[in-house]
């Protein structure tokens, strides 16, 4: 059990930035990205690559924050600028990046055990142990969360969360909309792909299916960390984020070790979200209000035909 | 301040849903000009507004405002000399926001927006004795989400939201239709005494006469989108609702005749 706590903590840290960068698309500016896919496994790529070449790893980490921002930007502007629908700019995006990544590594997969990476100075620190490396993701992932806060708490930031609010009635406040939508989604997969890269860096490669099933896994920990905390304002939606991505990696360890087995996994989150985005339907038809209404309405009427 | 010079628009040029939204629409509005348009539905009042903001490019002639053609201006590009309610309550907010939050986003109406904190003490006590004037207790909900407001509290926040940066020109598409009789008279009052107060320049479209008569300083009749009726002065002060009614009708009859 304390075993799959500590997974889920390393997990939860390493991939909440994903869940904070869906946040920024999906919640804060509402713009379904499918391009997730494509920039999470970019910043293993490109990580992976720089790294066996030599560069110093903590290159490889800016410039995997630099590209996935970049192929946010891409996205934006093909929604905004030449109005291609937001499911498909990023659907285009993903596509090209796939063979953008395989450019980059110039192979399918890229192993890294034998280099040193921005981790290996923290894993020796204690050695067979987890724990400085969960305090490192932990501060990553702090930091990362006050960030975004404190940015969506600036002029800048209001904007943005207005774009997503009410378009109509920023931009008649003088906000030229498509630029806050092309920043929102720049620093989204600059989230994700900091986090593809630290990922690869932790698992010791990377490769070119690894970012199949990102986007759903992060949809599930928001709407998990939605449900539990039910945050009324944003600092309390991004800890939602990251609480509820240590709450899906614990569920989805649990069930690993219960039996599940590991090919079934993506079903099992797909069912998840699936059931959690028909909730709110169900409740309406099936809920225990509409149950209660319902048997008002009767109680009424036989009032009625009692009066 | 506003100007408009043979203003056309036309919607599906060509095709059989061809609709002539505005004609050669010609008006000179003042500094200071509180002006209500009235029209039957159809008659182009809308797309007037929505020309003056940008949300509509024009077909044919110019738009100038306070000197400035901005015909082909986009629409947040305008947005620093236009504040605009709409009938909806919840086009003018952002729910999901605070009440400090939406007014912070008004404050900077065309302004460049950086990396300052989006709301500060200073602000707050900007906000506080603004919302102290609408008496309805929003002061002291400073952090609520907009969402949680009615309808009329949210309408007299977006009219404080359009009018708290002094935009060039006021732009009122029929605000209080959507509210019930109380509110809408509430919301009516603030409304006049905002743009007294700030000596705004404002294009009221109503649906109602009454208010058409009762505020502002000119009126406009719309049909067909065009101007077919203009008073102001004292011609309009002694103008009642048969009066304005009987014009209608003319025009109606005019209309059986073709």
């Amino acid at each position: 059990m304390f075993n799959i706590l500590i997974v889920a903590l390393l997990q939860g840290f390493e991939y909440g930035l994903v869940t904070l960068g869906v946040m920024l698309s999906f919640r804060v500016i509402r713009f379904p990205d499918l391009t997730i896919e494509g920039s999470f496994p970019l910043g293993g790529a490109i990580t992976a690559s720089m790294i066996a070449k030599g560069v110093q790893p903590i290159f490889g980490v800016g410039v995997s924050l630099v590209a996935g921002f970049a192929a946010g930007v891409l996205t934006g502007i093909l929604n905004t600028k030449f109005k291609i629908s937001k499911l498909l700019s990023g659907l285009l995006v993903m596509t090209i990046l796939f063979t953008v990544n395989l450019r980059i590594m110039g192979r399918s997969n890229i192993p890294l055990l034998y280099y040193q990476t921005i981790l290996t100075p923290i894993e020796k620190i204690i050695p067979r142990s987890n724990l400085p490396l969960i305090l490192f993701f932990f501060l990553v992932i702090l930091l990362s969360k006050w960030l975004v806060d404190q940015f969506l708490s600036t002029e800048l930031g209001l904007a943005l969360r207005a774009t997503g609010d009410n378009e109509q009635m920023i931009k008649s406040l003088g906000v030229d909309t498509d630029s806050t939508n092309i920043l929102g989604l720049g620093m989204a997969n600059a989230l994700i792909a900091l986090s593809g890269s630290l990922v690869t860096q932790d698992q010791g490669f990377a490769d070119i299916g690894m970012g199949v099933g990102v986007m759903v896994t992060g949809l599930a920990a928001m709407i998990i960390g939605e449900t539990l905390l039910r945050p009324k304002n944003m600092g309390w939606l991004s800890t939602a984020m990251i609480v509820g991505t240590i709450v899906y990696y614990f569920v989805i360890s649990l069930g690993l070790r219960l039996g599940l087995a590991p090919t079934d996994l993506k079903l099992a989150t797909g069912l998840m979200v699936a059931l959690a985005l028909c909730a709110p339907a169900l409740r309406d038809r099936y809920g225990i209000s509409r149950i209660l209404k319902e048997a008002k309405k009767r109680a009424l009427v036989k009032g009625r035909s009692l009066g | 301040m506003l100007e408009l010079e043979g203003v056309t628009k036309i919607f599906n040029r060509g095709s059989i849903d061809e609709k002539v939204a505005l004609q050669h629409v010609n008006l000179t509005v003042e500094k200071g000009e509180f002006i209500t348009i009235i029209g039957s539905n159809g008659a182009g009042k809308t797309t007037l507004l929505n020309a003056i903001t940008g949300s509509v490019f024009v077909d044919d002639g110019n738009v100038v405002i306070d000197g400035l053609d901005v015909t082909h201006l986009s629409e947040f590009k305008r947005g620093r000399l236009i504040g605009r309610v709409f009938q909806n309550p919840l086009m003018g907010t952002a729910s999901e926001m605070t009440i400090e939050e939406n007014l912070s986003m008004a404050l900077l109406r065309g302004k460049p927006r950086g990396l300052h904190k989006g709301v500060t003490k200073n602000h707050r006590n900007i906000y506080r004795p603004i919302l102290q004037t609408l008496g309805l207790g929003l002061e002291d909900r400073l952090t609520d989400r907009v969402g949680l407001l009615s309808g009329g509290q949210r309408q007299s926040l977006a009219i404080l939201m359009a009018t708290l940066s002094l935009p060039k020109i006021l732009l009122l598409d029929e605000h209080a239709a959507s509210l019930d009789p109380k509110t809408a008279m509430v919301v009516m009052d603030l409304t006049e005494r905002v743009i007294k107060e700030n000596g705004l320049t404002t294009l009221m479209v109503t649906h109602n006469m009454d208010q058409a008569i009762r505020y502002g300083d000119r009126l406009i009749m719309m049909h067909e989108g065009k101007i077919i009726l203009d008073v102001s002065g004292e011609e309009k002060s002694k103008l009642t609702i048969p009066e304005v009614i009987q014009r209608f009708e003319i025009v109606d009859e005019k209309l059986l005749l073709v």
